[in-house]
């Protein structure tokens, strides 16, 4: 334990002669289970609900299995909180130590996270355990039921949210069609002739639409808009959502930001010559086990790993480009612009990276090599925060919702079977009738609709 | 910005909770409420029913999926792979069968092939059956049949042996004494306690439960499978109206033959039907119950309606000498839904015995809905006849 502290501050120490702008971390040693319940949650202490015990037990199967194994879990702010295993080895968390801090300077720069940050503060697990601790209320008052109603609807909807908007983001303002005119010689004119007045004074007759243009921030929409939601109801709506906008920028630059602290804990323990030899080896020979293309004994993956990805891409990019080059990378792409700009057909050639088709028949064919496609290949799951764009396009006089789901971007419909169920889940929240059009597998229009029971 | 990362010394409290294993817990309740809906197909063990009312059943069960909106499925997944491999190699080749979709694949389907096993007490699920459909409780039958004689506990007194030492009554009297005494000493023979047992006759609850069955070659796999689960039902129901119930199982064809409940279900007998010598057996083992006939007995009786016409007369008999001694036979018949409302030689059978008034009901089952309603019917029936 002394060891680790006194190898993380000069690490630390290093690492700010190497540029580092990180927020400082605090470390803590904590049991694997807890370790791997924080992965499972995404944050040390998060609200309750059935479907994490789904994935906790699942990744407990798995990890019996030795089919995985958490070595860190890491969350940015000011200060950043780290948690290590304490049953790891030293040199195991050593390179953790230097993996973390390679992920503080990522966060301390990169656009998505400052904006995060700018936007919800450095203190995001105070938050969100205050968040859990209100949520516990609710159960306390309101009774499991209707609080996990609240819950299966918010969080079947995490991914929906519009993140081009604030955080704390303000109602629809009044119509924009009664801003004040200009002094527009042309729109004065106009408007003086015959007709004109007596035709805009008849079109603001009736309410607004809602929403004013189709809506995908659909947690907050439903939060703001819905009939006769609670406050505690919105609270959780609006809970869920701060959380995924405190994700999002994990998600999005998850290539980026694994290369990078892979990149920068490789350097850092090369150039670290207070680390004894045996030590170093060790820790170099758990770098190379998570930072891998495939499985030990495999020449082939159907997945590609992001941190060997990420880790081969800025190797190349500050070979060639130097290290201030690949700073403003860190700070202005994120994972679409670092792969589209960054992967060229040379290093993807040189990682063997193809892409496959896998059809219902079990059959899995390589189909192109190709740079662009194997691009769109990687990327692809992770448009758009990984889920289908579903908008808000309308709430009826009887407050009655549509929701219209951009098959034609998206390119095919969705699945009915799980629509059909989160649609179950919106309309417990909603309490007016819900519809929403896609398309089915022939391409046909399909409405699903439910109404409240 | 420049301040120095630290380490915190880790709260020991982390041991001690797991919201993962709370939330798990939730899911299993939620899969139970789920599983609710489709008992009928679960019950399918083999040794279901003579297992007992504490008995489990082990149910397979897919864990639960919070749904998201997502994609369909496209008739192809395409991902990105990195190892040696050209355009146009196979890397696995089209698989048999239609659950093909490896749990390799990027877009592996579903849960990956998480089964969870789940423990139902055969008791639970009844109760559900009973506020599901509404069906009457079945209480304890009265009986004036005095059985044996039980032993109770009842009453206190100063003598008996150590292991029935009341402690509470004994620091009671020690407590009042000491009130009263100038020195008192802490405890004396004089408070000791105990508690004293009397015999009391006990009224007998406990039934035959008799279940015959068709096996010649004209009953299939689906129609065994009607029967069975009726038979189930019905004899969870009795269990809850008799202490002790036996349970025999009685096959035939043109023979009858007794067996053990998991080769019940399975054995398969060729050649024709005759019903009688069924209803001889089950006589038999009324009669020759040990220890004189039981106070209770019922008989089952599943079959597809086919019976040699021959066979009527005999079978007829054979059933009116029952009768007397059963507090109900139940007929159910188990046919093909295209020749359900034709008259079969078996109604003929339990029409006549109707007509003569003996305790018989009858049923016609062609899917496992109409298990239902023969389950309603039986229960209600037994609730009436309770009274």
């Amino acid at each position: 334990m002394n060891d680790l502290r006194d190898y993380a501050a000069r690490l630390e120490a290093l690492a700010r002669t190497l540029g580092f702008t990180h927020h400082p971390v605090e470390f803590e040693l904590v049991p694997d289970r807890f370790m791997m319940e924080t992965a499972v949650y995404g944050l040390p202490v998060r609200m309750p609900h059935w479907s994490f015990g789904v994935r906790y037990i699942r990744e407990l199967v798995q990890r019996q299995m030795g089919l995985s194994r958490i070595f860190e879990v890491m969350f940015p702010g000011d200060p950043c909180h780290a948690y290590l295993v304490d049953a790891n080895s030293l040199a195991e968390n050593v390179l953790v130590v230097a993996h973390v801090l390679g992920h503080a300077d990522f966060a301390s720069r990169n656009a998505l996270f400052v904006r995060s940050m700018a936007m919800a503060g450095g203190h995001i697990l105070e938050q969100a355990a205050a968040r859990a601790n209100r949520i516990e209320q609710a159960l306390a008052v309101h009774g499991q039921a209707r609080v996990e109603a609240v819950l299966d609807a918010a969080l079947a909807l995490e991914a929906h949210v519009d993140l081009q908007r604030e955080l704390h983001r303000k109602p629809y303002g009044p119509p924009a069609a009664e801003a004040p005119a200009r002094d527009d010689p042309f729109l004065e004119r106009w408007r003086s002739l015959p007709g004109e007045a007596a035709a805009a004074a008849g079109e603001r007759t009736g309410r607004p639409p809602l929403p004013p243009r189709p809506e995908t921030d659909l947690l907050w929409f439903v939060a703001q808009h819905a009939p006769d939601l609670d406050g505690w109801e919105r609270d959780i709506f609006l809970a869920v959502r701060e959380e995924s906008f405190y994700f999002h920028p994990v998600f999005a630059c998850q290539i980026m930001n694994e290369g990078w602290a892979s990149y920068w804990h490789a350097r850092l323990l090369r150039e670290a010559d207070f680390l004894p030899n045996d030590l170093y080896l060790a820790a170099i020979k758990a770098h190379s086990d998570v930072v891998r293309p495939h499985a030990a004994g495999r020449t082939l993956a159907l997945s590609v790993n992001p941190y060997h990805l990420g880790f081969s891409m800025w190797e190349r990019v500050v070979a060639a480009q130097g290290l201030e080059a690949a700073r403003r990378i860190v700070a202005e792409e994120d994972d679409f612009g670092f792969v589209r700009n960054h992967l060229d057909a040379t290093l993807a050639e040189e990682l063997d990276l193809f892409v496959y088709e896998a059809s219902d028949d079990g059959r899995i064919r390589v189909v192109s090599r190709d740079i662009a496609d194997v691009r769109e290949a990687i990327l692809g799951p992770r448009f758009n925060f990984g889920a289908p764009r579903v908008a808000a396009s309308a709430v009826a006089n009887d407050g009655a919702l549509t929701l219209v789901h951009d098959h034609a971007g998206d390119g095919r419909g969705l699945d009915l079977d799980r629509a059909k169920r989160v649609l179950d889940y919106v309309v417990r929240v909603w309490r007016r009738p819900v519809a929403l059009h896609t398309v089915d597998a022939r391409g046909q229009p399909e409405r699903l609709t439910v109404a409240p029971a | 910005m420049t301040a120095d990362s630290r380490f915190l010394t880790s709260s020991p409290w982390y041991e001690l909770f797991s919201r993962g294993s709370r939330d798990w817990l939730r899911h299993n309740e939620k899969v139970r409420e789920a599983v609710h809906g489709q008992i009928m197909d679960l019950l399918s063990g083999d040794d279901v029913m003579t297992a007992g009312g504490d008995r489990v059943v082990r149910v397979p069960v897919r864990m639960l999926e919070h749904a998201r909106f997502r994609l369909a499925d496209a008739r192809s997944q395409t991902g990105a792979g990195q190892g040696e491999a050209q355009a146009g190699d196979e890397l696995r080749p089209a698989q048999a069968g239609d659950d093909a979709q490896g749990d390799e694949g990027e877009g592996g389907r579903g849960d990956g092939g998480f089964r969870l096993l789940l423990e139902f007490k055969v008791d639970d699920i009844v109760d559900w059956l009973i506020e599901e459909f509404e069906l009457p409780d079945l209480k304890p039958a009265p009986s004036t049949t005095v059985e044996d004689d039980t032993i109770v506990r009842e009453g206190t007194g100063r003598r008996g042996i150590r292991a029935r030492l009341d402690r509470r009554r004994t620091v009671k009297e020690a407590v009042k004494r000491r009130a009263v005494q100038a020195e008192p000493k802490p405890f004396v023979d004089d408070d000791l306690r105990f508690h004293q047992l009397r015999t009391r006759p006990r009224i007998a609850s406990d039934a035959l439960v008799v279940f015959a069955l068709d096996v010649s070659a004209s009953m299939s796999a689906a129609e065994r499978k009607l029967a069975k689960t009726f038979f189930f039902f019905a004899l969870a129901g009795l269990r809850r109206r008799y202490r002790r119930i036996e349970v025999r199982f009685v096959a035939h064809t043109t023979e009858a033959w007794e067996f053990a409940e998991p080769q019940f279900f399975e054995v398969s007998g060729s050649g024709g039907t005759e019903a009688s010598c069924a209803f001889r057996l089950a006589a038999r083992l009324i009669d020759e119950h040990p220890g004189g006939p039981p106070a209770n007995s019922y008989l089952f009786y599943a079959s597809d309606g086919e019976n040699a016409v021959e066979d009527r007369e005999p079978a007829l008999a054979a059933l009116a000498g029952l009768a007397g001694r059963l507090n109900h036979f139940g007929y159910l018949e188990t046919r093909p839904a295209s020749t359900r409302f034709g008259q079969t030689q078996m109604r003929l059978i339990v029409a006549d015995l109707k007509a003569r008034g003996a305790p018989v009901d009858e049923d016609v089952v062609t899917e496992l809905k109409d298990v239902w309603r023969a389950i309603r019917h039986f229960f209600v029936r037994e609730a009436e006849g309770a009274r």
